[in-house]
């Protein structure tokens, strides 16, 4: 299937079975559905196989530093509020590296999405833990076996009323892609993790694992936040779906330079003379 | 009797919390729009209360803008400041205080009333002591009470009346004190059209007058003051404001917002600025302009928080891992803050680098009488609409691409941090990295060219010169005139890098360079060395977290220099 977002000559550095072919085409297809053109779309990432992403895409994007995604993505929102903007990474990026901006992008609640390829393991460089791997897994550092908890990103987001929490597995093409599409849609930070697995480093968090200890949950009431961290907290199967939703104020428009005025920075005067003169006043 | 003239120097010490900070503010303000020309400078301790903080007014009639150890008239508010500032009260020193709150001292004071008992209320002690020194420098009273209805107006006739009488008080008090010294000081000239500004101020009108429109920080002393300028004008000139969650989101923030065609900034001091590094890293590679304000205060680690020092040039000039271009600048007072950020912002715009801007806690906190600053240039905004299939790396000539940003045109602006080609996608090819260290290495050509000359102040034809850079040329301009030789000059650099070509020719035709820095390493003098092969006959140096003293700079200079 072809998609507006297609782009030819590329060299991608995945390996063949990576999860991360199938985020790709799964979040095109979203894209395409939404009718969101590349021109009004800019993808922010960071460093790692997944963050490798964006450069896959007809698209602009700000391929920043490891852990960093999330504050250059608030930012490039807020300068340019009429982009559509999308950071994405993995879970080492976004949850370890980056987990202090994890929360406190949660808090500020831009218009942004946040994908998160969440393998459970370290694949750039060659199969350390990751935050959410599971207790006892060995790597070439956690020789006797991972003994730290894994991270719960869902329900962390959920204690901290984020915006819009979602997971998806990406085996499930159509039901990801949907998933994908509301979190897109959706006014305020969306924060979507994706399953997937690791096929040369995670050898415990196969395919058919995740087929195995995954559900789709049902007859879930969205906007019920205590549900939702009773749902996410559960740790026997990992619950597939839109976990919680809410209408909170965007960060943009509490901000005093964008709440009204939208036109992007960057188009703004320059012209500050009569302002300057007037300020210079108040130091006479 | 004794005799104080033209300039003298007050100097207020209490606890924090006491309201020094409110004094320095209204009566640095009296003073100039009475015809004075005033500066003030404090120190104070990394704490909310209690402690000993300090403020300087040195009022004059010619203009006197740098802090000096001297103290012409003391007024302690407890025990404690009169200790703080011992070593600093000298025979000649007037020290007014209560006798109820300082008790035996080992120095002849003049009682005055502030204690509780004696004026009823504490609160008022800051409205008597204002009133005591503008009535000591026979300053129209109405020009107090015009201050007070503008401060106090708000809380009610009650408050304003209580205040008044206040600081009428403190005229009768100073009428008192007049009978025992005696304070001449003609006014200034040109006064009336001068501003009264900080450092962190000015730094922040050349942030606005330079286009910045994005600001993403940490609050850290000394940095804070010129990120709470730009909170404060916010709405009226459109910059967005973003307390971030460290140092490491804030610098990550502005490197984003200016890819996407912000002017942006951070503000932080030594600490903060630690945990930018990487940022800073980043700017150069996504070739991303990004401006920041590093004001200095005494390390390593913690150091001294409220403290200054000139002791992060080695790390603005060498932060970030990787080689790549960057620009320091060094303004010293609030004339080059102005024009000096602004051209920090069109630097980073034109040649989408990391610049900074050097200051420290005595620039930053300082309050200066300086003459207003020139109309600023409208900002060109060095930004192209893009179309397909546009380069976001195109090697040019001089190493600068045209700058596409997202959503503008239809081009597809690729910006990564990983090497890369001229579309911006990820490279491991040996040729192309070759090809872009060197178009981005290339831009140093074009920086150079626009690198701002050191200023020369003195004769041209001297035999002693005198190197500074940033927040110490105030002082050394008092040096000088405390010098009175014509063969003895000062060097001031406000640029600090790259360093202008003129450098060696300047150092060249001196027989003896004297090199006077805020630090322990003489960092400056050892990047000057480098770069020019010229070695100092000496330096000067201080690193105990306080400002120079021109008088005492001047001694050791004439030592250095065996000047008679």
């Amino acid at each position: 299937m072809t998609s507006t977002y297609d782009i030819s000559g590329i060299n991608n550095a995945w390996c063949p079975g990576c999860g991360n072919h199938l985020i790709l085409s799964i979040l095109k297809s979203a894209l395409d559905e939404l009718q969101i053109s590349p021109e009004n779309l800019l993808m922010v990432s960071g460093i790692g196989q997944a963050a490798k992403l964006p450069q896959y895409m007809k698209v602009s994007y700000f391929n920043g530093l490891h852990g960093r995604a999330l504050p250059a993505a608030v930012a490039v929102k807020v300068s340019n509020v009429g982009l559509t903007v999308i950071a994405e990474s993995g879970e080492g990026d976004m949850y370890g590296e980056g987990g202090n901006h994890f929360l406190a992008t949660v808090r500020r609640n831009p218009d942004i999405t946040n994908i998160v390829h969440n393998n459970m393991i370290y694949g750039l460089t060659k199969g350390q833990a990751s935050p959410t791997s599971s207790i006892g897994i060995k790597t070439n550092i956690q020789v006797d076996g991972v003994f730290e908890q894994p991270f719960n990103p869902l329900a962390v987001a959920i204690a901290m009323n984020a915006s819009f929490v979602a997971r998806a597995f990406s085996g499930d093409a159509e039901q990801t892609k949907e998933i994908l599409k509301q979190a897109i849609q959706h006014k305020g930070y969306s924060l979507v993790d994706i399953l997937h697995p690791c096929v040369s480093f995670n050898k415990f968090n196969t395919f058919q694992w995740f087929k195995d200890n995954t559900y789709y949950i049902e007859n879930h009431d969205v906007s019920d936040r205590n549900a939702a961290f009773i749902l996410a907290t559960k740790e026997d199967k990992l619950g597939l779906g839109i976990y919680y939703k809410n209408e909170r104020p965007v960060f943009e428009e509490q901000l005093e330079a964008t709440k009204t005025n939208k036109t992007p920075l960057y188009k703004r005067s320059a012209d500050r003379q009569a302002k300057l003169d007037e300020l210079m006043k108040s130091y006479v | 009797m004794r005799k104080f003239k033209d300039d003298i120097s007050v100097v207020l010490c209490g606890e924090a919390g006491a309201g020094i900070q409110t004094v320095e503010n209204s009566v640095s303000r009296i003073f100039k729009t009475a015809g004075f020309n005033v500066f003030t400078s404090k120190e104070y301790m990394s704490r909310v209360r209690g402690g000993s903080n300090s403020t300087q007014l040195r009022i004059s009639s010619t203009p006197k803008n740098c802090y000096c150890d001297r103290i012409d008239i003391f007024i302690p508010f407890d025990k404690e400041a009169y200790k703080h500032l011992y070593s600093r009260i000298t025979d000649d020193t007037v020290i007014l205080a209560d006798k109820e709150i300082i008790g035996e001292t080992d120095k002849p004071f003049i009682d005055i009333p502030l204690s509780e008992s004696a004026i009823g209320d504490v609160i008022y002690t800051n409205m008597i002591a204002s009133g005591i020194i503008l009535g000591l420098f026979k300053v129209d009273f109405s020009r107090l009470e015009k201050s007070i209805k503008g401060n106090f107006g708000k809380k009610g006739a009650d408050i304003v009346d209580k205040n008044i009488a206040a600081g009428k008080r403190g005229y009768q008090i100073a009428a008192g004190i007049l009978k025992e010294i005696n304070i001449e000081v003609a006014p200034g000239k040109n006064v009336g059209n001068k501003i009264l500004i900080s450092g962190a101020d000015a730094c922040g009108m050349g942030a606005l007058a330079g286009g910045c429109d994005f600001i993403a920080s940490y609050p850290m002393t000394p940095g804070t003051n010129f990120f709470a300028f730009l909170a404060k004008n916010q709405t009226e000139f459109g910059v967005v404001v973003e307390q971030a969650e460290d140092e490491i989101a804030a610098i990550n923030m502005s490197v984003g917002a200016s890819y996407a065609g912000a002017r942006s900034v951070v503000s932080t001091s030594g600490g903060g600025f630690d945990l930018m590094c990487e940022g800073v890293s980043l700017a150069a590679m996504t070739e991303t302009p990004v401006v920041i304000h590093l004001a200095q205060r005494p390390g390593p680690a913690t150091g001294l928080p409220t403290r200054t020092e000139q002791s992060d040039l080695d790390t603005a000039l060498y932060s970030g891992h990787g080689e790549f271009q960057r620009a320091v600048f060094a303004p010293g007072n609030p004339l080059d803050c102005f024009d000096m950020t602004q051209k920090a912002f069109y630097i980073a715009d034109k040649y989408q680098i990391p610049v900074f801007i050097l200051s420290d806690q005595y620039l930053t906190d300082s309050i200066f009488c300086c003459p207003s600053f020139d109309k600023p240039e409208i900002p060109v905004k060095h930004i192209a609409e893009s179309s397909p299939p546009y380069m976001r790396y195109k090697i040019t000539p001089d190493g600068v691409s045209p700058r596409g940003v997202p959503g503008y045109g239809s081009g597809f602006v690729c910006a990564g941090s990983d090497e890369h080609d001229e579309d911006g996608r990820i490279t491991e090819d040996e040729n192309m990295r070759k090809a872009m260290h060197e178009k981005r290495m290339k831009k140093l050509d074009g920086i150079l060219n626009e690198t701002v000359k050191p200023e020369l102040i003195g004769n041209f034809n001297y035999d002693n010169l005198i190197i500074c850079w940033g927040s110490t040329v105030e002082m050394l301009k008092e040096v000088l005139e405390i010098l009175n030789d014509e063969k003895t000059s000062l060097l001031y650099f406000k640029q600090v890098y790259p360093l202008h070509p003129k450098t060696n020719e300047y150092l060249k035709k001196a027989e003896k360079v004297i090199f006077v820095e805020n630090n322990f390493n003489g960092q400056f003098e050892k990047f000057v060395f480098q770069n020019t092969g010229i070695k100092a006959l000496g330096h000067i140096r201080k690193y105990d977290g306080l400002p120079f003293s021109a008088d005492k700079v001047a001694q050791q200079l004439k030592t250095i220099l065996e000047v008679k």
